[in-house]
């Protein structure tokens, strides 16, 4: 591509990002670009490669697969909210064999660093999707949701119990290659983040997503009733962007070292610069896709500028910047235009 | 393959009780069939409505020297089509489009007749030209509550073969309902084709009265969308498949146009228990 009009659409940025290295990792997972979708907001990505080339932007998370296809939860599924939405899916899709003979399988031919997000409603459930991923080709991580209920302790989300949360991520590092980095994501419905996070990385999680929805409802006045089908729905969108930065920052400062995927209602660079700065290694984008379907890319080329304009040569510079002891702890001055020294 | 388009205001106009946006939308007019729809981006970048509205394409104009520019009909429901309905000439609009799966025209010469519910009658305009242009009959009939809820009345006259109009007051055509002369329309014009675009309640029986008749039915649903692209699987309905199998559907990718006889109209807002992936339960 020589004159860089990058992406299809119009708000994907039509000028040349400027040249700072974008590269970061997540553990050993290597990421060419820092920006990656949310899990359920980009579906395995197809749809998005209409609107900018999907291989653009560093990764796609896929929707939750479980173990069997599933229907999901009855409509109304969806509620907006101010600056955000609620949903209430229920992780409908197509079980994991259907998944990985379609969905994983046009992600690895179309060359996409691809995630993949898996949920159950058991530790046996997690062990057997594990073991169907094994061996399939295109897997270069996978994110566990266990911000599901747990069938076997009446309901209860795995994510809210560090114990229940490591026995499923003690199991899906068990069956799944060793090679193949583990990310656990998070629910803030917790009264304390790290305690989850510091359990999860015991049990054998090489990183973290930080953060999945938290639970909301809206009340329909005119029936007077729950709006959603199913009653409660998981809130997303910049509403909660200020309590995803604090998840990041709080879990960075219990754990300097693990690898974090920042989200939570990023709508542009500066929004993802807030999430690098407090502490994520890459950020994922995801309620902003359904308002604008380049949106991906479009936020990977503002933070470029946003890093360019900071006087970073790198992201991995800016990676936990907000956490720094003193201003004169670093060489970083605000003056673009000049080369700053190392 | 739909496009991403930041489009500009032509002109907003006052029809009953909606507004026609046009808006400049290179690109989409010539993608646009009958039946395709739109999704509009409310509030500007800064926005705290994080949702895209869909419209169904009303018209288009391929050329001209807009590079090409749609209209689309905007009922007030609420703050986001209120926000789109008080737009200006010349202001910006983030456009995707054309989207969904649009009418299936018939290859013979056939009779059709042709079903708008309120506005639902927006995308029926493309569609009559199209069959007339294809030597096909299009009677339509157009019903709403009232007279100010009817649409097209006047401009879709001068595409179809005859035009019935009913109101539940009698404001103005006959009195009742649309699907009260549907059966006797489709005997009396013999037609092998129902269109229909409205109210779900409305499809149902439009469907069913259709399929009683011995018609094939396409029908366009409403279903309340986040993403209109295929990825949030909020607008699903349960919708039988060539197999005999219930799943839950897309009616942005799949739809918006779905045959009559294929909808589970009644359990529409259910997962029905034979649907594919039912038993695996929708509780997490």
């Amino acid at each position: 591509m020589s004159r860089a009009i990058v992406g299809r659409g119009p708000r994907a940025i039509a000028v040349e990002p400027p040249d700072i290295d974008m590269t970061t990792s997540l553990g050993n997972l290597h990421l060419v670009k820092p920006v990656l979708t949310a899990s359920g907001c980009a579906s395995s990505g197809r749809e998005l490669d209409q609107f900018f080339d999907i291989t653009m932007i560093g990764g796609v998370v896929t929707k939750s697969v479980m173990l069997h296809p599933r229907a999901g939860r009855p409509t109304p599924r969806m509620a907006e909210t101010p600056s955000g939405m609620l949903n209430s899916i229920g992780l409908q899709g197509p079980g994991v064999e259907s998944f990985i003979e379609r969905d994983l399988a046009w992600l690895d031919q179309r060359g996409v660093t691809t995630v993949v997000s898996i949920a159950g409603g058991s530790v046996d459930e997690f062990s057997r999707i594990s073991q169907k991923l094994r061996n399939a080709s295109g897997v270069s991580a996978i994110e566990v949701n266990i911000s599901c209920p747990n069938v076997e302790d009446r309901d209860q989300v795995f994510a809210c119990n560090p114990d229940a949360a490591s026995q499923v991520i003690q199991a899906v590092r068990r069956h799944s290659d060793p090679r193949t980095p583990i990310v656990a994501k998070l629910s803030p419905d917790v009264t304390d983040i790290t305690e989850i996070a510091q359990a999860v990385v015991r049990a054998g999680a090489s990183g973290l997503s930080v953060m999945n929805t938290t639970l909301g409802m809206v009340i329909d006045v005119d029936t007077m009733r729950p709006l959603l089908a199913g009653v409660t729905g998981g809130l997303s969108g910049p509403a909660i962007r200020p309590i995803a930065v604090r998840c990041v920052w709080q879990i960075r400062k219990a754990l300097p070292d693990i690898p974090i995927l920042g989200m939570g209602g990023i709508r542009n660079g500066l929004d993802a610069l807030q999430f690098i700065l407090a502490g994520a290694n890459a950020v994922s984008v995801g309620t902003m896709i359904f308002h604008d379907p380049s949106a991906p890319l479009r936020i990977q080329n503002e933070l470029a500028h946003a890093l360019n304009d900071r006087g970073f040569k790198s992201v991995r510079e800016a990676i936990s910047y907000a956490h720094r002891q003193s201003d004169n702890a670093t060489v970083l001055e605000l003056h673009p235009d000049e080369p700053s020294g190392d | 393959m739909p496009l991403q388009v930041k489009g500009e205001i032509l002109d907003v106009r006052r029809v009953g009780a909606y507004s026609v946006l046009s808006v400049t939308a290179p690109g989409l007019p010539e993608r646009t069939r009958p039946g395709h729809f739109v999704t509009i981006g409310i509030g500007g970048e800064e926005s705290s409505m994080v949702l895209r509205r869909a419209f169904a394409i009303h018209n288009v104009q391929e050329r001209g020297v807009y590079g090409g520019s749609l209209d689309i009909v905007v009922g007030v429901h609420g703050a986001g089509t209120r926000w789109l309905s008080e737009r200006r000439r010349h202001d910006p609009i983030d456009i995707v489009g054309p989207l969904g799966r649009p009418f299936v025209l018939p290859k013979e010469r056939v009779s059709c007749v042709l079903v708008g519910g309120g506005y639902g009658s927006a995308p029926l305009f493309l569609l009559a030209d199209q069959l007339r242009e294809r030597g096909c009959r299009a009677d339509v009939i157009l019903g709403a509550s009232s007279e100010d809820k009817l649409f097209g009345v006047l401009e879709i006259k001068r595409v179809c073969s005859t035009l019935t109009i009913t109101t539940e007051d009698g404001s103005q055509g006959l009195r009742g309902r649309v699907t009260d002369i549907l059966g006797e329309s489709i005997e009396k014009f013999d037609a092998a084709v129902v269109y229909a675009c409205g109210p779900m309640g409305m499809l149902a029986s439009v469907a069913k009265i259709a399929t009683e008749h011995r018609a094939y039915s396409q029908c366009s649903v409403e279903e309340s969308m986040a993403c209109g692209i295929g990825v949030c699987m909020t607008c699903v309905l349960p919708v039988v498949g060539d197999d005999g199998v219930t799943r839950m559907v897309r009616s942005c990718i799949d739809g918006p146009v779905f045959r009559g006889d294929r909808v589970r109209w009644a359990d529409i807002g259910t997962i029905p228990e034979d649907t594919l992936g039912a038993s695996a339960g929708g509780s997490a």
